[in-house]
């Protein structure tokens, strides 16, 4: 009794007791999520587009961080660093299209998310070599990014939100609110849709595979930009985020491979969930528990509805 | 030339269904034991023998095991670190419970425990495949590596929250802890890598093995044809965490000789999908060739720079070796997506017709 009581009560108690803390808690797993939601779109767009799971956007992110400190660090002014981080992310790009997609054309899909892993393990090293392997601080005040904490007395206590999560939020909107412009309203954005919905039909009607592959990594390496510098303001730019990147996967399942807004809900999901299940129900198994909350969530999600919450359904069943 | 099998006339169905049906395989298969087992121990130096062979051997096993999942059963699985865990961590509960049980026995058995898990986390592999059934593994490796972490029974309270290995001994040779001679560590794991591949190339030549495949190459022509997907799927889940459960074991108990949960992390798992990527799937000769190349490959680079008279930091070279991994990896999936054993193929027909062109 007393340990149902524990799992299934108390922690519901807490909640009702501490109004500041669960707000708190569901504040700091939103903060979270847009991270993983984040991460999770750079997977979503290069899916629609070319079929490939790029398992290399969690090193893209960390890769255009290390770039954009790394130029800032060797003297580039930091707006000039941004612009040829971008252009960086443009010929890496346009490299891996020519290197890796193209002759990898027609493969079995297993095959190119190996390639991807490949990647991965290049980008690493390369990354490391270049600009070296320790932690690094991200460039935050050069790019006129807020700082500090507004607090709020509320519900019987205090609630603290960091203005660069507020700031990390919104341009996270307005980004997959671009994005959505993009894909609805341009000629490119409905080529890439057309591409994203049959590959030989789009070949038929003259689109360039070759050019929308080239756009969606770049678009891709845009917001793994925009994440890195998010991330990195946070905590410090280094390979660590490899694992976390990991948990933009069961976001994926949780809201479709082939969907913006799942992605984005997944990753809400995800980290609201990850953080309350951590804070109330984490102490009873030990604690640490966010480092499989995600995956197991997962897992359960995948046995009653596979193709996830606005995927198209695509699992075959057997 | 090299290879022909002319004159080689098979009469008993037996000779017909051999592994190796050609002399000059089974010539092949013999001198490269000798080799493993006389020529190495005999000659080769403390650091050859033990910082690779006997690595390269024992990931060479995990490969195959995840061969069998992936390569043959079609199966997606990134959860063998968290499997060779298992392994590892249940060797050195049934050790220190019982110590007078000979420790070959319980390294045997501990895969029985990886089997158990692995069975349970195949579960969901009757509805989902692919990247889903991945991911699915991805629950079980971080939910593993979280218990070698937070369950402290499962390295007996250690402060230091690793487990060491205790010394044993066979017929009154010490072959685990720091006493034991690199000699002795890669003789047993080459004895019991050699018997499980032989055992493995059983299981893919038989009945089991076909079915695997049929599965992997249509799971629903497979059900149509009368096997019984669970059952195919699942003991595919278990046969292969039980090579990398007792892999996992002899990479604590007999190179190792003591670990923490981070050598089971999502990098090992990487790493042994690496070997069979590269190696092949759904060849157990790939298992070994793919093993060599990304466990050897490292080594190699590491004392190539220094040999050439160019001075390296070490960090330096680590950032190298990943590049070139990496670049490796992208390399051989463009040149052979089979892998490194179906080049091995189509050099041996090479060898056959050599010197005419067909």
């Amino acid at each position: 009794m007393g340990l149902l009581y524990q799992i299934f009560i108390d922690p519901f108690v807490q909640m009702g007791t501490a109004p500041d803390l669960f707000v708190q808690t569901l504040w700091e797993g939103m903060v979270g999520g847009v991270l993983y939601a984040l991460i999770a779109l750079g997977f979503v767009l290069i899916f629609k587009a070319s079929g490939v799971f790029n398992f290399a956007q969690g090193i893209m992110v960390v890769f255009a961080a290390l770039t954009l400190v790394g130029l800032y660090n060797a003297g580039v002014p930091a707006f000039l660093a941004l612009g040829l981080t971008i252009a960086v992310m443009f010929a890496l790009a346009f490299t891996v299209e020519r290197a890796v997609l193209r002759p990898l054309v027609n493969q079995p899909d297993i095959i190119l998310f190996m390639a991807t892993f490949g990647l991965t393990y290049f980008l690493i090293g390369f990354g490391q070599f270049v600009f070296g392997g320790e932690p690094k601080v991200m460039i935050t005040e050069q790019l006129y990014l807020p700082k500090g904490t507004i607090t709020y007395k509320a519900l019987g206590g205090v609630i603290s939100l960091q203005k660069l999560d507020i700031a990390a939020a919104v341009i996270a909107s307005v980004m997959v609110a671009g994005l959505a412009v993009f894909f609805s309203k341009t000629r490119i954005g409905r080529a890439l849709r057309a591409v994203a919905d049959s590959h030989s039909a789009a070949l038929s009607v003259g689109i360039s595979l070759e050019q929308i592959w080239v756009i969606v990594w770049f678009a891709a390496g845009l917001v793994a930009l925009v994440t890195g510098i998010m991330w990195g303001a946070r905590s410090d730019v280094s390979f660590a985020l490899d694992v976390i990147a990991l948990k933009a996967l069961p976001v994926l399942i949780l809201g479709g491979l082939t969907s913006i807004p799942g992605a984005i809900v997944g990753g809400l999901i995800i980290g609201i969930g990850e953080k309350l299940w951590e804070f109330y129900w984490g102490p009873l198994i030990g604690g640490g528990t966010d480092s499989w909350f995600a995956f197991v969530l997962a897992l359960v999600f995948l046995l009653f509805r596979p193709q996830g919450l606005f995927g198209e359904r695509i699992i075959e069943r057997v | 030339m090299f290879y022909r099998e002319a004159g080689q006339f098979k009469t008993t169905y037996a000779s017909d269904e051999a592994i190796f049906p050609i002399l000059q395989d089974r010539i092949g298969i013999l001198i490269i034991l000798a080799v493993a087992f006389v020529v190495i121990p005999a000659f080769g130096n403390d650091f050859f023998i033990n910082a690779v062979m006997t690595p390269f051997l024992i990931f060479s096993l995990a490969s195959i095991g995840l061969n069998l999942l992936t390569g043959y059963t079609g199966l997606l699985s990134l959860g063998t670190g968290g499997f060779m865990g298992i392994g590892a961590y249940a060797c050195y509960k049934l050790t220190t419970i019982f110590p007078d049980v000979n420790i070959i026995v319980w390294i045997i058995v501990s895969g029985f425990f990886s089997a158990a898990v692995g069975v349970l986390f195949g579960l969901p592999s009757l509805r989902i495949k692919g990247f889903y059934l991945a991911i699915a593994t991805l629950a079980a490796q971080f939910f593993l590596e979280w218990c070698f972490i937070r369950i402290p029974w499962l390295y007996n309270y250690n402060v230091s929250a690793a487990i060491e290995v205790p010394q044993r001994e066979l017929f009154g040779v010490i072959i685990t802890g720091p006493r034991a001679t690199a000699e002795t560590r890669y003789l047993i794991v080459l004895t019991i890598v050699t018997v499980m591949t032989w055992v493995a190339s059983n299981i893919v030549h038989g009945r089991i093995g076909r079915m695997w495949m049929a599965v992997r190459d249509m799971d629903i022509a497979a059900e149509l044809m009368g096997i019984r997907l669970l059952p195919t799927k699942l003991l595919a889940f278990a046969v292969s965490s039980f090579y990398c459960g007792v892999a996992g074991a002899l990479l604590v108990f007999l190179w190792y000789g003591g670990a923490e949960s981070t050598v089971f992390s999502i990098n090992e798992s990487f790493t042994v999908l690496f070997m069979i990527i590269i190696g092949g799937l759904g060849s157990l000769l790939g298992s070994f060739l793919g093993a060599a190349l990304i466990y050897i490959l490292p080594i190699v680079l590491r004392f190539v720079p220094p040999e050439l008279g160019i001075p390296l930091h070490a960090a330096t070279v680590e950032h190298i070796t990943f590049m070139i991994t990496g670049a490796l990896i992208v390399f051989f999936l463009i040149a052979e997506p089979a892998g490194l054993a179906r080049l091995w193929q189509i050099g041996k027909q090479k060898l056959r017709v050599w010197p005419f062109p067909y």
